[in-house]
């Protein structure tokens, strides 16, 4: 069953084409990697979904419906939860806090919304840190606080911006870890990753752009071997070899 | 016995006109308790949800006209005002909250200050409505001022009590989430233009019903008076920042101190100056006495910076800071 799809989507900066005509589909309960070089559109593909900048053209569509345009908000609520690559811990709040803002838009009351915010701080390991203010967290635990808060929001499609970059290795095997954690619940993940060992081993498919285009997408091993992707990854010499 | 403090408080207050009848510490109480309540509505928008007012005095000079509009001209009692009043300054907060709050920051600032401006300039042309500069008069109901102490007390437990209520709500979550990143919040699903409005919306209120109080206490205001950018919106600030932004009981300790502050200057030193003056004489007292009235807003500059450098919570925001800086041995009783 096709969760989300992506239909030729155009993001415009002026004069400048970020996104030009990306296309994906993205089926309920896989992890769908999305890679290319810095300023490839990434993240501008990830802001056009939730609605942080108006699309160009081309339409967004979840769970059958269309949501171009929807705000950001209603996005959310419709069930896209997404995290930010800058990490936006809200500072001056415990990590319970954070936790609790973020359950009230599926909880009816504040103590719905705490029993979810404990849930998911135990999903997420973050337990032991409920009570530390937001921004006295080291950066690991700032990401991973993100990717509570927004499963806090009881996403079916969860947006991951770089969750993995700049951890240490084994802050990076745990990453892994929640992200298969987070799949094996029934919610679906797109994730946008740098860390080739983070994406080609939990992806089930991968989608690559370049300079806003689509040049490859298939299962990992596919697209790790695809000339396209080597060239824009390495270079055009070692795609010859 | 933390949690019997509030309640201390407030029998204190209760017996304070009973047992001090000098009227002139009545009136400097009463206006505490009307600050406690714009301060208190200033702290939602500009504490909590961290949109900065610079336009308060929008919202207490419509909820002071609207008092004293329907005595003037409709010749019912200005107590009805107090009910009215709220909702004036709701009516005047959420049109510019519709339009303005698309902007962050500073820009916000900015157009909450024009606010303050267009008001004052709308009652001072308006002269039909609003008699211009002339201004309004109303007879007093009460000629002692203990009724108005004891509804003035009302306005700031409530508004005190109000703010601590919404901020442990679904509401205080969402403001303080915009006021640490707005950009999260959405994404976290709050609707934040929704949210800064309703949180707009109490500030206006509750500055709006201090404004009625205002009026009817006093009897007389004028545009200059009630629109007043540095004696109502500036101060509004001042008393927020001095007591602790974003503190449930920041407002009501800047109040205190600012109403006390701007008495003090008010009455040269309380009477200090002109004491000396009689005493020596000199020519250079008494002009000192003379200008030291017109001072107090030096006086509050420098307050606000001392509260920046060393306070920067606020009284009730680093209220351990404090007591650790006066009473030193007791910090490091706690510590041992």
């Amino acid at each position: 069953m096709i969760l989300f799809e992506l239909k030729n989507l155009v993001k415009h900066f002026g004069g400048l084409a970020a996104v030009q005509n990306v296309s994906f589909q993205v089926e309920k309960g896989e992890i769908f990697g999305l890679i290319g070089p810095n300023g490839s559109g990434k993240t501008t593909i990830f802001n056009c979904i939730s609605n942080y900048f108006p699309v160009t053209s081309g339409s967004i569509h979840f769970n059958g419906q269309d949501i171009t345009g929807l705000k950001t908000n209603k996005i959310c609520k419709a069930g896209i939860g997404r995290t930010f690559q800058v990490v936006k811990p809200l500072g001056r709040l415990s990590v319970l806090d954070n936790v609790i803002a973020a359950a009230f838009s599926k909880a009816k009351n504040k103590k719905e919304a705490h029993d979810i915010a404990m849930e998911t701080l135990e999903f997420c390991g973050l337990m032991h840190r409920k009570d530390i203010i937001a921004k006295s967290l080291p950066i690991g635990e700032r990401k991973r606080l993100e990717i509570t808060r927004s499963m806090a929001t009881r996403p079916e499609l969860l947006l991951l911006d770089e969750t993995a970059a700049g951890l240490t290795p084994t802050e990076v095997d745990v990453a892994i870890d929640l992200i298969k954690k987070i799949r094996d619940s029934g919610v679906t993940i797109i994730i946008v990753e740098h860390i080739m060992k983070v994406i080609m081993t939990i992806s089930d498919r991968i989608h690559a752009i370049n300079f806003g285009q689509t040049i490859a997408h298939g299962t990992p091993k596919e697209v790790s071997n695809h000339k396209a992707v080597i060239e824009a990854y390495l270079g055009e010499e070692y795609a010859h070899s | 016995m933390k949690k019997f403090i509030p309640l201390i408080i407030l029998i204190v207050l209760c017996l304070f006109p009973v047992v001090i009848q000098n009227a002139y510490y009545q009136h400097l109480m009463i206006l505490v308790f009307i600050w406690v309540a714009i301060g208190s509505g200033w702290n939602v928008i500009a504490g909590f949800t961290g949109q900065v007012s610079f336009g308060d005095a929008a919202f207490f000079g419509t909820g002071a006209y609207t008092a004293g509009l329907l005595a003037h001209h409709f010749h019912i009692s200005a107590w009805w005002g107090m009910a009215f009043g709220g909702f004036a300054a709701m009516a005047v907060a959420f049109p510019f909250g519709w339009i303005c709050f698309r902007l962050r920051g500073p820009y916000f600032a900015l157009a909450s200050l024009a606010l303050n401006e267009v008001c004052r300039h709308i009652a001072t042309i308006a002269e039909p409505l609003t008699q211009g500069m002339v201004g309004i008069l109303i007879m007093p109901t009460f000629l002692s001022k203990i009724p108005y102490y004891y509804i003035a007390l009302a306005l700031a437990v409530l508004s005190v009590v109000f703010v601590q209520f919404v901020m442990k709500s679904k509401w205080g979550y969402y403001f303080l989430s915009i006021r640490e990143d707005q950009d999260a919040a959405e994404s976290m699903g709050i609707d934040t233009h929704k949210y800064k409005m309703v949180s707009l919306n109490i500030a206006a209120f509750l500055t709006g019903m201090a404004g009625a109080l205002f009026m009817n206490y006093m009897g007389f205001i004028d545009p200059e008076v009630v629109f007043s950018l540095h004696d109502i919106s500036i101060m509004a600030i001042l008393v927020g920042i001095i007591g602790g932004v974003g503190t449930i009981y920041g407002p009501a300790v800047g109040a205190l101190v600012m109403v006390a502050v701007h008495e003090f200057f008010r009455t040269g030193f309380f009477g200090l100056f002109k004491g000396l003056a009689a005493m020596t004489g000199s020519d250079a007292m008494i002009s000192v006495a003379k200008t030291i009235s017109h001072a107090h807003v030096l006086g509050f500059g420098i307050l606000v910076v001392l509260v920046i450098l060393y306070l920067p919570n606020g009284i009730v925001g680093d209220w351990d800071k404090l007591v650790g800086k006066i009473i030193p041995f007791k910090k490091k009783e706690a510590a041992s």
